[in-house]
């Protein structure tokens, strides 16, 4: 490690930034259903699932040694790429978690990588075949698959369990949750924390710090197992309100029916070599639950903004990496500039988040009516508060925001709103 | 291009199924276990029915317990 340059250090942090985000960006995932239909308390719920993470981020280093290989051309790779494809996939998670869509975190990386690449190294970098068969395809099957298995269970559940009692039934789905609840946990650890150690990895070979081929060094290991455990503990409240009470509602058969689904298209997608994305299969299967119930309805404007966040994920990610990747090219100050920029708006995205908080007190509260129109306005707010920075505020808070990241990571519920906002403004 | 229509569509099978089935064993453990309730309430037992749920249950968690093996593997 003798050779730890300053761009190295930055693309470690940068990384651990986007391990944090992916952390409460796909808390919903595993624990929307369950918070939604009352099987836990939605502190407890975030905390295991936080638990298992860890836990999972511990299991095994298999996903984090293929990552690099097979989307890009590897060997022309730069820290600078590694670190604009990082900015780019961290703005889109905030960006989509500030309006409360559930979106693909793998995508918006693989995006984020997709545009830095193309930006350093041209089009022919990037393998379009294998853009197809990793995230176009999965991307419409996931959803289908997990919504039609989660639509029989849960016919499944309503014919057969008609006369069950109360106490029975309510007592036993609650079990039933959270028993899948904890299997998509342990698998988001396993999955996404690699991802991060993997990019990591990529970044110390490229830096020239690590050998090529080596395993992900235990810090590596340890620290992103950490963030990803500490952004889930956070609790992406925004998404898990939509997941859970958004897109439908949800009785205890339906989450039960749904996250069952859900754990086995992961498991069996993952196990039979065809990767389906974790935040596809759960907001299918959610779905599918909603229409598998007599009576049940999914509300398709809600759905369909996901659909169309679930569209531009790729594509946005990767704008606004080839840019930063763009700005980065210009030396050490065009690196600076990107890294400001990138602080500047993400706390831009969490002032704005402060005008109507959601957190665990009130993530079950619904005016579904005002709220079909509501987001509407937020994509615009957000959109003009994300983008004044550049113009306005670039130079003088890099020193204030850098602590702030890491901080609010060990002090997830703490309000330390007032002090960082004061910064930005 | 190659996509593995083969791997997409066991994938779509062995989730459907085991959904399915892990789902309806689940309900009838449920089930087995409100016969109980209401038997007991009556003042009669239902061992077969409690025998029964238990099985579902344990079954359901053989299946939990092979989701972890598939995800440490």
């Amino acid at each position: 490690m003798e050779s730890f340059s300053l761009i190295l250090a930055i693309v470690v942090i940068t990384a651990l930034a986007f391990d944090f985000t992916n952390g409460f960006h796909d808390t919903a995932n595993a624990m929307a259903t369950t918070i939604s239909t009352g099987a836990m308390k939605p502190k407890a719920a975030v905390a295991m699932s936080a638990v298992l993470n860890l836990v999972g981020a511990f299991l095994s280093i298999e996903v984090a040694n293929t990552i690099s290989k097979g989307l890009v051309d590897e060997s022309g790779i730069q820290p600078e790429v590694i670190f604009a494809a990082l900015v780019g996939a961290i703005l889109w998670n905030l960006l989509t978690w500030l309006v409360g869509l559930p979106s693909s975190s793998s995508h918006a990386l693989m995006g984020g990588l997709i545009g830095a690449t193309v930006a350093s190294a041209g089009m022919g970098a990037v393998h379009g075949d294998v853009l197809v068969t990793k995230v176009l395809i999965p991307a419409v099957a996931a959803p289908v698959v997990a919504g039609v298995a989660a639509m029989l269970a849960t016919r499944l559940t309503y014919k057969l369990g008609e006369h069950t009692t109360e106490k029975a039934s309510s007592k036993g789905y609650r079990a039933g949750q959270i028993a899948s609840a904890g299997l998509v946990s342990l698998a988001h650890g396993t999955n996404d924390a690699q991802k991060t150690m993997g990019i990591i990895t990529l970044a110390l070979v490229a830096g020239g710090s690590l050998a090529p081929d080596s395993d992900p060094p235990v810090w590596v290991i340890l620290s992103a197992g950490l963030a990803i455990a500490a952004g889930t503990y956070l609790g992406g409240w925004r998404i898990i309100r939509t997941m859970g009470k958004g897109l439908t509602d949800l009785q205890p058969q339906q989450g039960f029916a749904a996250q069952t689904s859900a754990a086995t298209v992961i498991l069996a997608s993952s196990h039979l070599g065809f990767s389906l994305s974790t935040t596809h299969s759960v907001s299918g299967a959610v779905m599918g639950a909603g229409l598998g119930r007599k009576g049940g309805v999914v509300r398709w404007s809600t759905a369909t903004r996901m659909f169309v966040a679930w569209g531009l994920t790729l594509p946005a990610a990767a704008l606004v990496a080839a840019l930063a990747e763009w700005v980065t090219a210009f030396g050490t100050w065009g690196t600076a500039l990107v890294a400001v920029f990138l602080v500047a708006s993400s706390a831009a995205i969490w002032v704005v988040s402060r005008r109507e908080v959601v957190d665990h007190t009130n993530v079950n509260d619904t005016d579904e009516p005002a709220g079909a129109t509501e987001p509407a306005g937020v994509v615009t707010q957000a959109v003009a508060a994300v983008t004044p920075p550049p113009a306005g505020t670039l130079t003088d808070d890099l020193a204030v925001t850098i602590p702030a990241q890491p901080d609010s990571s060990s002090a997830p519920a703490a309000p330390a709103g007032s002090t960082s906002s004061s910064a930005v403004v | 291009m190659h996509i593995d229509w083969a791997a997409l569509g066991s994938v779509f099978g062995v989730s459907l199924v085991v959904t399915v089935v892990l789902v309806g064993l689940f309900v009838l453990g449920v089930i087995g276990l409100s016969k109980r309730e209401t038997a007991t309430a009556s003042g009669g037992s239902a061992a077969l029915a409690t025998a029964g749920a238990y099985a579902c249950f344990a079954a359901c968690v053989a299946a939990v317990a092979y989701g972890i093996y598939l995800i440490v593997a």
